[in-house]
């Protein structure tokens, strides 16, 4: 599965894309096929305050838990709750099926993170 | 998102590349490297865990459990020596005859849990696990040193394929000459198999469900030949290679142990509650001391199934709480189980817990999940004649 050139990413396998001051967070196809099939994905409520680098949630498949980073900081203006109902649309489109919207604390944070290019040599070197 | 590293690989199967050309998630597993799933790709559009899980419960699926060992204990008292270091009654055996059993320590721990096959008069076959392969022969040895008989690991002479579900039978049927239907549950035969002959063949499994292990040499090409005819034979019926993720979920939802989860070392048969299979009548065994003198004391702890009434899944070593949220237990294995579509765990909880219906709390990370104790096993498979 392609990785979308305007998304940043994590080498935890998150996914950011920004819009102006609106980033969306998701895990990348990488992240999904690790983990297998998707049954829970549990994340924080609309208003909550992101720290990048810290945990927001949590991705569960049949067999393993993962804690969810934020690539960023930021307050959540929107979590898909589509997710609580069909989880596995994780695992079928991962770089659609968002997880939350966040109004950006800090914009110049997401220059950090990696471009496509960068993200897909580093799962070369993952796999 | 954080993702595990696979350590570098140790020991492999021979169908190890027939795994990865399907495009298996490799994990190890107790030093093998081992197929956990088989995600669904271009040439594969079905698969992954639960897609594996349900093709066994409606149809057929197929595995590569060539990491289990195989000890073989023949000669004049083979009888003797295994009655000694089993805790169920071989002598019950017929030839042909596999049963359920485990070999104990004389504390009354698991060395760990064995089938053992009646291969003639004086002839067992003891089928082990992976991850005990070598202490587990070690110790049979050593149990069997007092007794004429003869103690031989054949582990890997065999490439060991498990073809499980209720159409098992027909695709497995397609291949050999040996008639399945008069193969009971627990039983075996042999037969020539993909051309093979004098292959034995199980009717047993750690699925829960109707199914059929067979038993052929281990060289690459012929364990990879009968792997890759055997799903041409199972295509009109689906069947799907099948990993150790699935392999879990549908042991666990038949309530089927694990070394080193719900057995161990430090575990006994009454607290695992496998008394069905343990025969403190037989005579004397490894072990009945210690199991006689813990059945007059009465037990601390017990195995129980549980269910989550709340949003979230209990999984392998959360600690168990009862109404206090004092720490009562611990699971042993949790999952979703993909067929009964709930979360279940199987818990050591006191006893005074483990009444059907009771309540605990499971420590799901930062909060508590209610759980009722539900009858074992939770999935039963329906009774149907092959």
């Amino acid at each position: 599965m392609a990785y979308p050139p305007e998304y940043k990413y994590t080498k935890e396998h998150e996914w950011l894309s920004v819009d102006g001051a609106t980033g969306t967070i998701g895990i990348t196809d990488f992240a999904q096929n690790s983990l297998g099939d998707i049954v829970f994905v549990e994340l924080p409520k609309v208003g909550a305050e992101l720290t990048a680098g810290s945990t927001f949630g949590t991705v569960e498949s049949v067999k393993a838990v993962s804690d969810l980073y934020a690539p960023v900081s930021g307050t959540v203006t929107a979590v898909n709750e589509e997710l609580a109902t069909t989880p596995e649309k994780v695992n079928n489109d991962p770089h659609a099926a968002w997880m939350v919207r966040l109004t950006l604390a800090n914009p110049a944070e997401a220059e950090g993170l990696l471009a496509v290019a960068d993200y897909e040599k580093f799962i070369a070197e993952e796999q | 998102m954080s993702v595990e590293n696979t350590p570098a690989s140790i020991r492999k199967t021979a169908l190890n590349s027939a795994h990865r050309q399907l495009g298996a998630r490799m994990v190890d597993f107790n030093g093998w490297d081992m197929p956990v799933e088989y995600p669904a790709n271009a040439q594969k559009p079905v698969g992954g865990l639960i897609a594996e899980h349900m093709i066994v419960r409606t149809s057929v699926g197929l595995f590569d459990v060539s990491h289990m060992g195989d000890i073989r204990v023949s000669g004049p008292q083979a009888l003797a020596a295994v009655q000694q270091m089993t805790f169920n009654d071989a002598a019950k055996l017929a030839i042909g005859q596999a049963q359920y059993s485990a070999l104990l320590y004389p504390s009354g721990g698991f060395v760990d849990d064995v089938i053992v096959h009646r291969l003639g008069e004086e002839d067992y076959l003891l089928v082990i696990n992976a991850g005990t392969r070598e202490k587990d022969y070690q110790w049979v040895r050593e149990a069997a040193q007092e007794f004429d008989c003869t103690v031989e690991d054949l582990s890997d002479r065999y490439t060991q394929i498990a073809i499980q579900g209720p159409n098992g039978w027909r695709t497995l049927q397609k291949l050999t000459d040996a008639d399945l239907t008069q193969v009971k549950f627990y039983w075996f035969t042999h037969g020539t198999v993909c051309g093979l002959p004098n292959t034995l063949i199980a009717r047993t499994g750690y699925t829960a469900e109707d199914g059929f292990e067979i038993y052929i040499p281990s060289d690459e090409a012929t364990s990879i030949r009968v792997w890759n005819e055997l799903l041409e034979a199972g295509k009109e019926f689906g069947v799907l290679p099948c990993g150790l993720g699935a392999r879990n979920t549908l042991r666990l939802e038949g309530a089927l142990s694990l070394y080193g989860h719900e057995i161990s070392d430090t575990i006994t048969p009454w607290e695992a509650r496998l008394d069905r299979f343990l025969k403190m009548d037989k005579g004397e065994f490894i072990g009945r001391g210690a199991l006689a003198a813990q059945k007059e004391r009465g037990l601390e702890r017990i195995l129980v199934g549980l269910e989550a009434v709340e949003r979230g899944i209990p999984r392998d070593g959360y600690k168990v709480l009862d109404a206090n949220g004092t720490e009562v237990g611990y699971v042993t294995s949790g999952s979703p189980a993909p067929f009964l579509k709930k979360n279940i765990a199987l818990a050591y909880v006191p006893p005074a817990l483990a009444a059907e219906g009771a309540e605990v709390g499971v420590a799901v990370r930062s909060q508590v999940v209610k759980c009722r104790v539900v009858p074992t096993p939770f999935y039963k498979r329906p009774r149907v004649k092959a």
